[in-house]
């Protein structure tokens, strides 16, 4: 290796991580083409040219837009639940005191154990889904705003007081602003527990969604498909998520 | 002055716990007995509570909870040796960490939950697939926690312990691993519970064993009462276990700190 290219791998390390990831895949491929049973694993190359097919299949692009709707409702949901309930309790010492430790203890426990009830309540269909992404994505968020409007400096509250400034007033320029950072933290936080909550429901038991698809590919020894349709949903959240949290970079630092 | 006032606030916080509480299962018995709530959906308190004795008392959950906490143990097992030995060696250098740090964080941002029907169908609907997922999943905070401890330990500690003659042993034993440790441990700590809750859910979703799966049996059976003590012995279990784990962090912290 010439002394040139070491230094531009030295300046670019992303050049060397494509070529892990490259590397990964070849390894897969070559395992998955001459070592390994297809009806479990599917070489990349076949997968990759198989997406065409997966979101031709009868139904497929339907359960993604299914699935995507369940998602950005759930989230809202949240955003809104978790942003009001966090200022009623942030806003009130005492409410803070009380109630915080119930919400922590809500949070901590493993929710995965209720999906059946969320099932027997809610029915097979796309509230359910909607519902066990809300209950993943409100605490996280909920805590968050509790922690932003906690960390407000008293200073600046008795200083607004003092000049005269309304209960409004506060609210809206003293403490949305200081808000802000700690808000999209926690809309990070929250968009990732939506998509845990929604995929886990979906995967649980599904008529229409992807679930439905992921249960019938597997069901089948259709791996190419599978991984194809596994694929898209990645490559979806991996979107959702990196929207929110461009939007925390962008937003987070406003100071 | 001041800290009565402090104290009878924690008596208030108290007391308003209490009511919640109290509150939620006083509905809950009203609902089920005098407004007439379909039992289906939501059983009687006292039937729940009789049911929970009885799963405690006839050791029938005994099966299950030795599946769910081999393939924890396994699993966890598996995560913290590999999620440790790789990120030691990711953090050798400043360059491999910048390699190697932003694809471990990237794909710990997926929901890796969407690779169980992958898992199911190469590793079956046994445990080994249940192993894989819970691997997997606690494997990313682990290295990437390992990673941040050795990565960042003070530059000044490393040679000073170098300019004292400390051999390559000496070194990792006596100032990488002490200075690494308590941000290992916590990432010790959210794999063990990350890894808990997947190996749950995945028995909830496919499985032949397990506590979630049995969650499911009695759910399909509409046996709500049950459902509901079981739940609550799941939800028991996991706050045990989980309250040991953090035990042991705050111990393993203190001994070194």
């Amino acid at each position: 290796m010439s002394a040139e290219t070491e230094a531009f791998l030295h300046r670019h390390p992303g050049v060397v991580r494509l070529g892990v990831i490259v590397l990964i895949l070849l390894v897969w491929e070559i395992a998955a083409r001459w070592f390994i049973d297809p009806l479990f694993i599917s070489p990349p190359s076949r997968v990759f040219a198989s997406l065409g097919a997966v979101w031709n299949t009868q139904g497929v692009p339907a359960a993604l837009r299914l699935t995507f709707f369940e998602l950005a409702v759930a989230f809202a949901i949240s955003v809104a639940a978790g942003l009001t309930v966090g200022l009623a309790i942030g806003l009130q010492p005492f409410a803070r005191k009380s109630l915080m430790p119930i919400v922590l203890l809500v949070y901590g426990l493993p929710q995965i154990t209720i999906l059946p009830i969320f099932i027997l309540y809610f029915g097979i269909g796309a509230a359910s889904k909607i519902a066990f992404g809300v209950t993943h994505g409100t605490f996280p968020i909920i805590i968050t705003v509790v922690a932003g409007v906690q960390n407000l400096k008293p200073i600046l509250l008795t200083s607004a007081r003092s000049m005269g400034a309304s209960r409004w007033h506060i609210l809206r320029w003293v403490i949305f602003p200081h808000m802000i950072p700690s808000f999209f933290a926690g809309m990070r936080l929250g968009m990732t527990g939506v998509l845990l909550g929604v995929l886990l429901a979906e995967l649980y038991v599904s008529t229409g969604g992807i679930g439905h698809f992921t249960t019938l590919f597997t069901e089948n020894f259709d791996p190419t498909k599978l991984f194809g349709l596994v694929a898209m949903l990645a490559a979806m959240a991996i979107v959702l998520n990196e929207i929110v949290r461009r939007a925390e970079l962008r937003f987070g630092r406003w100071r | 002055m001041a800290r009565r006032d402090g104290q009878s606030q924690n008596l208030g916080s108290r007391l308003v716990q209490l009511g919640f509480l109290a509150a939620v299962l006083a509905l809950w018995y009203l609902a089920t007995n005098r407004w007439g709530v379909n039992r289906l959906l939501l059983p009687n308190p006292l039937s729940v509570w009789r049911q929970l004795i009885d799963v405690l008392r006839s050791g029938e959950y005994l099966p299950d909870l030795r599946v769910t906490l081999t393939e924890l143990a396994v699993a966890f097992v598996l995560a913290m040796t590999s999620g440790t030995v790789v990120g030691f060696f990711v953090s050798r250098t400043r360059y491999s960490i910048r390699v190697f740090e932003p694809l471990f964080a990237g794909i710990y941002s997926i929901p890796i939950i969407l690779f169980l029907p992958l898992y199911i169908l190469f590793f079956g609907l046994g445990p080994s697939s249940k192993i894989a997922l819970g691997t997997t999943i606690s494997f990313f905070p682990i290295v990437l926690s390992t990673v941040a401890g050795f990565g960042n330990v003070d530059r000044t500690l490393v040679t000073a312990a170098r300019s004292m003659g400390a051999s390559n042993y000496q070194m990792f034993r006596y100032v990488l691993v002490p200075a690494a440790l308590p941000v290992i441990l916590t990432g010790l700590r959210m794999g063990f519970t990350v890894a808990l809750l997947s190996i749950i859910g995945s028995e909830t979703i496919a499985s032949l064993a397990g506590l979630g799966h049995h969650i499911v049996q009695l759910a399909e059976g509409m046996d709500m009462p049950r459902m509901f003590a079981y739940i609550a012995f799941v939800v028991a279990i996991a706050a045990i276990l989980n309250g040991a784990v953090s035990f042991l962090e705050a111990r393993g912290r203190r001994r070194l700190g």
